[in-house]
Parts: C-alpha cells; sequence; structure tokens
C-alpha cells in the first residue's frame, strides 16, 4: 500500500482547482547501483480522479515523472463540500486512494 | 569574430538564471523573483508527505514497549501538541534539562518506547528519517501559534546566555561568529535571504518557517541539522546531536523570534 497523498481543491462557484502532491519513490529504470547492479523500474502508472460518479481527470503515467509528484488541475463544476478522489496504480500492482473535501 | 560573438551569446543564455543574479547582485529584484518561486511552490511543499509520515509515526506502535508516542509530554501535557512546538526549547523536570522537539521526542522514545539513545537517534541526519519526519509532524501542530519562550527559568536562562554568546562570538579558523552573516540587513547567500537577528521581524520571519524542505537538498532540515551545518560551515568543532550548544542556540534565537506566528513546514532554496 502506498503512502498518503496531500490533497486540497478549492472552487470559486464555477471551476474546481485541485493540487495534488504525491509520495512515490518514481525510479526509472535507468539507474544503477554504485556496484552496476541496475535499480527497478518503480513508477505510477495510471493515475484517475473522480467527483461523485463522474472521472475528471485519468492519465498514464510514464518513469519520465519526478518523484514526489505534484499535480494541479481544474474542473468545471464541483461544489463546496464535495469529495475529489484521487487514485493512482504504480507498475508493481501499488495503489493509493484518498479524498479531499471541495472548499 | 561574429563566431565568437554568437558563441558567447549562446554561452550567456545557457547561464541564464546564474547571470541574471549575479548581474542585479544582492539588489531587492532577486528577491521579488524568488518570493513568487516560493509562493508556487507554497502548496506543494514535499514536507507535508513527511509531516503525514511523521504522523503515522507518531501513533504506530514501537520498540521493545511496543507503546507509540501519543503520550510523549512535549511541554504541554502527555499527548498534547497543539502550540507545543511554539514554547520550545524549555526546561523539563523529568530529565532535569532544557530540550528542544528533537531531544525531547528521543527523550519520549527512550521512556515511553523503551528504545535505546542510539536506536532512537539512529541516522538523524539522513534524508526522511524517522526524527526529521516526527519533528515534521509536532511542528506544524503548532501552525498559527506564537512562539513563546520567555527563558526565564533558571536553566533556560542560563542556556539563553550561553547561546547568545555563542552566536556573537567570532572563532575558529576563519574567525567567524553565526552574526558575521546574520546581523546585516538584505543580505543573502545564493537564493537564500539571510535573517538579520538584530531585527526582531526579521528574525521572527525566519524562525516561524523552520523545521523547512530544502529544495538543494530534497529534505526537510530541523533546526538542530541547520544549526550543526552552519557550525559546520564556520569550520568550529561540530558539536553532537542534541547537545547543549545547539539548544542554547535555539533558545536564544527562539526567545529573539517571541511574537512570531508558526508557518512551518517551510521552503528554503
Amino acid at each position: 500500500m502506498g503512502k498518503p497523498m496531500k490533497i486540497r481543491a478549492r472552487t470559486d462557484g464555477q471551476v474546481t482547482e485541485v493540487k495534488i502532491l504525491m509520495s512515490h519513490i518514481m525510479e526509472t529504470g535507468q539507474r544503477k547501483t554504485q556496484a552496476g547492479d541496475p535499480i527497478p523500474a518503480h513508477f505510477i502508472q495510471f493515475v484517475s480522479v473522480t467527483y461523485g460518479d463522474r472521472t475528471v481527470l485519468s492519465a498514464q503515467w510514464g518513469p519520465a515523472v519526478a518523484a514526489n509528484p505534484y499535480l494541479s488541475f481544474k474542473f468545471e463544476g464541483g461544489q463546496k463540500g464535495g469529495t475529489v478522489k484521487v487514485s493512482w496504480v504504480d507498475n508493481n500492482g501499488d495503489s493509493r486512494t484518498d479524498e479531499a473535501a471541495i472548499n | 569574430m561574429h563566431r565568437l560573438k554568437s558563441c558567447l551569446n549562446a554561452a550567456l543564455a545557457s547561464a541564464g538564471l546564474t547571470l541574471a543574479v549575479a548581474t542585479f547582485g544582492q539588489g531587492t529584484q532577486p528577491m521579488e523573483e524568488i518570493q513568487k518561486y516560493r509562493k508556487m511552490l507554497e502548496e506543494a511543499n514535499p514536507a507535508e508527505l513527511l509531516e503525514l509520515a511523521g504522523a503515522d509515526l507518531w501513533a504506530t506502535p514501537r520498540g521493545p514497549k511496543n507503546a507509540t508516542l501519543e503520550r510523549c509530554d512535549l511541554g504541554l501535557g502527555a499527548g498534547k501538541l497543539d502550540g507545543a512546538y511554539a514554547q520550545l526549547p524549555r526546561y523539563f523536570p523529568d530529565t532535569g534539562k532544557v530540550q528542544d522537539a528533537e531531544s525531547r521526542l528521543v527523550t519520549c522514545m527512550m521512556t515511553l518506547q523503551g528504545l535505546s539513545f542510539e536506536e532512537a537517534t539512529k541516522g538523524w541526519y539522513k534524508r526522511e528519517s524517522d526524527l526529521e519526519a516526527l519533528v515534521t509532524y509536532v511542528a506544524t501542530q503548532s501552525k498559527g501559534h506564537t512562539i513563546d519562550v520567555p527563558a526565564t527559568h533558571p536553566h533556560e536562562a542560563q542556556l539563553y546566555e550561553a547561546g547568545r554568546e555563542i552566536f556573537w562570538r567570532r572563532s575558529g579558523p576563519l574567525d567567524f561568529s553565526c552574526a558575521t552573516c546574520h546581523s546585516q540587513q538584505g543580505r543573502r547567500i545564493r537564493l537564500q535571504d539571510l535573517p538579520n537577528f538584530l531585527d526582531t521581524e526579521d528574525a521572527k520571519a525566519s524562525m516561524v518557517t523552520w523545521p523547512a524542505y530544502r529544495v538543494s537538498q530534497t529534505a526537510v532540515w530541523t533546526m538542530e541539522r541547520r544549526l550543526i551545518d552552519c557550525i559546520r560551515q564556520m569550520r568550529w568543532p561540530e558539536p553532537a546531536y542534541l547537545s547543549d550548544v545547539v539548544i542554547a542556540l535555539q533558545v536564544y534565537l527562539q526567545k529573539t523570534a517571541n511574537g512570531g506566528v508558526m508557518q512551518a513546514p517551510g521552503i528554503k532554496r
């Protein structure tokens, strides 16, 4: 199970801005240890954000995304007090889901 | 000549930010740009991830006694964290010592969880160590609280005087003191502004942001780590972790910053 995310969601009445900070090593698979052994790739592959039963963002990521990824986006709609749910799945099958209320 | 000139232009363009900063010297304009950069990072501070990890550690049973830290007394009573960091360092009668957040957490890890000193402080200087996470969590619980370190208890007053002496006294092979860098207005090292401790407003603005995530180190630094590294940079003998020297300096700095409203964890160069 992944480590918790930090999620902020704010609405101005029309547009909701979501800011997410994820905790993940995001290893590219290109690096080697001092002994020369390759460090296996370990990165988030799928990200999805839902508001109620509506998917407001879905993304496929690769190893080019930096460690502890920060993701910010906006979507139309979203009520104060509503819940934004963020999930990710990495290439090892590990996953994490967290949610936050819109304010 | 033309070729040489275009080469030079390319080199200048690649030097980018460094050159721009060098051109402006120590003026105010770069500081405004740095403020913008900090503003952008404010809600993307990786220290918040460490804070979550610290919250976990706080509530997870560990050590031979298989206990959590939830009964840890940081000065306001067992388990009371709201505003506790803002009132540290302070004197603790049970240990007979003036302690900061870090040394107090180590005490709790030893008494509540039954860990040895070595186990509790293991790897404290490493990225994302347990202590860094715990200190980040504890400090965050003081967000919005006012720094209040009166240093009136005789032991605290004694350390305050020692801290002031250490801060202002020039020594070591470079004949440096903390004040060499921290008693002038509007100076900085690279992109980091240096607080002037002759000015209480400046002292407040600085102290309320520690512990802080350091972008250049990709790690949260606690005040202990900040001070020990400052001392190393001055080429003084390096003090031991949690030693009285480091705590004395903190009493002096925190008392000088009394009245500042905590914003930790901060984000710095």
